[in-house]
Order: structure tokens, then sequence, then C-alpha cells
């Protein structure tokens, strides 16, 4: 059973913001709304500068499904993280629970008024005709009812941006780190919970 | 005499009320989604060629699956590399 995620692979992202502009430009997002950002640690640090693609992370116990007040959220059998924009209230509260910012609030207006909640779709459109103009015109393009992955993932240049499967993505991530010897810790234990060296085993009694 | 036992009464159950121990800890239960039921992408036709999607059988999970996971293979340019 599928279950569609997001890896990104620190060592090779350039920070180009090509999956930004291919979010942008395949759901025609409207200005203000950013469903995808590339954050960059260490800024001009030489050797230390690191960047990631951030948007929804399709969570397996996503805090904005258990938080909404009008339970507009759903998750579709292959594991994406989907909502209902008729019943949003634009309420906010998602975005306060999501630890990666990713509900965005389109404004309009002098008085900061918040429209309905625009997220990350994995490019799997929302509750409506499948490839459909009001799918399209609500929630962007379908791609994986056309057999697609999200148009982030695969226009990424250096193929930082991983999308598709977990076990897939995780098998080729599993491959790279193997063949370059580094980049195991970028997303282990040590950056999770502590200053552990890189490749050092979890304390004993710890979750791994 | 009766009037007065009475009111003792009721005036013990009142004040005894406030030592009775309710749940003051809310148990949050799981909404349901309650929006409008969202089709599955396998359930749809295989886009035209002109879109250069996957192709897979209508209805059948297990080949739109098998379609998108060969996809995603794609950004595993170690195989392309390395492979050929």
């Amino acid at each position: 059973m599928a279950r569609m995620k997001f890896l990104v692979d620190a060592e090779r992202c350039i920070e180009c913001n090509g999956c930004v502009t291919a979010c942008k430009n395949e759901n025609e997002v409207p200005w203000g709304v950013n469903r995808r950002r590339v954050i960059t640690i260490n800024d001009g640090v030489v050797g230390a500068e690191k960047s990631i693609s951030v948007a929804c992370m399709h969570c397996s116990d996503a805090p904005c499904m258990a938080v909404c007040p009008v339970d507009c959220f759903y998750r579709t059998e292959d594991g994406v993280v989907l909502h209902d924009k008729d019943l949003c209230i634009g309420c906010g509260y998602c975005f306060y629970a999501c630890p990666f910012g990713a509900p965005q609030f389109p404004q309009a207006g002098a008085f900061g008024l918040r429209g309905k909640m625009d997220k990350c779709t994995f490019c799997a459109g929302g509750p409506e005709a499948d490839r459909s103009e009001a799918e399209f015109k609500k929630y962007g393009r379908n791609r994986l009812a056309e057999g697609k992955l999200p148009a982030c993932a695969e226009m990424c240049s250096t193929k930082a941006l991983l999308g598709g499967d977990g076990d897939v993505i995780a098998d080729i991530y599993r491959e790279r780190v193997v063949r370059r010897g580094k980049g195991s810790e970028v997303w282990g234990w040590g950056t999770a919970y502590g200053p552990g060296k890189a490749g050092t085993q979890p304390p004993a009694g710890g979750k791994s | 005499m009766r009037r007065a036992t009475l009111g003792a009464a009721v005036l013990a159950a009142f004040f005894l009320a406030g030592c009775g121990e309710s749940p003051q800890v809310t148990v949050y239960k799981q909404g349901k989604y309650q929006g409008k039921p969202d089709a599955q992408s396998w359930t749809n036709d295989p886009p035209a060629d002109q879109l250069r999607g996957s192709t897979w059988t209508k209805g059948d999970r297990g080949s739109w699956e098998s379609a998108i996971n060969q996809r995603a293979m794609g950004q595993n340019e170690d195989v392309r590399i390395y492979k050929q």
C-alpha cells in the first residue's frame, strides 16, 4: 500500500527555488500563498550552509486534522492529507498546529482578512471531480490522477527533493547515502534529539 | 423541629454537592471528516498520451501503484548513471 511522502536531501539542495516555481506554476497558486518554500540555515557560512525544501509533509498523524474545528481534513488511501475548502472557515488553527508552517492563508484587504486555507496537496487535487476545472481552481492540478508525481519533485534539477511512495524514495535515499558515505545523519537521531556524533548508536532504551 | 431538620438536610445536600468529583480533563475525540467524498486516483482513466502520464488499468489500485512507483524510480539517477 503506497504512502506518499516527500524527502529532501540537504546534501543536494542548491537553493534554486525550482520546486517553489514549479508548484506555483503547476497549481496557479495566488500571490502571497507559498505552498512550498526553501529554508536555508547557516546562510553564507562556507561548508555549513544547508537548504531544504519544505511544504506539507502529509503527516501520518497530522496535527492539523486533530485541531480543525470543522473537520475539513481527510487522508486519502495513499496517505495524502487533503482538505475541503467548502467547509474551511479560515480560523487558522491548523497553521498554529502545523510544525512545518504548511497551511497558507490568502490575504485580502487592508485589514488582513483571512481566506480559506490553502496548502500543498501532493498534487492530488481535492474533493471535486478528478481532473475537473472546479478541482483545478480550488486545489490545483491533480497529477496523481494522471499517474504523475508532484511537480516540485519531478522538476527538481538535482533530485534533492524526492516525492512518492515512502518505501521507494527511502530506498533511493539509502542508496545515495551508501554510495557517498555520508548523509545518514541528516535526518537521523542526532539531528532530531541531540548533538550526538554522527553514526553513533542512540542511547540505550531510547527510540531509534 | 421537623422543618429545621428538613432545612438542615437540604443545606447539607447543597454544600456536599460541591464535594463531588467530576472529571476535570476533557477527553478529546478525533473528529470525523465532514466534507465531500473524494475519488481515488486509480478510479480514473489513464490520461491521454499527450499528457505523458503513466498507464494503469482503471480501477486497479495495484497497477496504479506500480505505475507511480516506476515513475518515482525515475528520480534515482544512480540507476541511469551506474547501472546501464
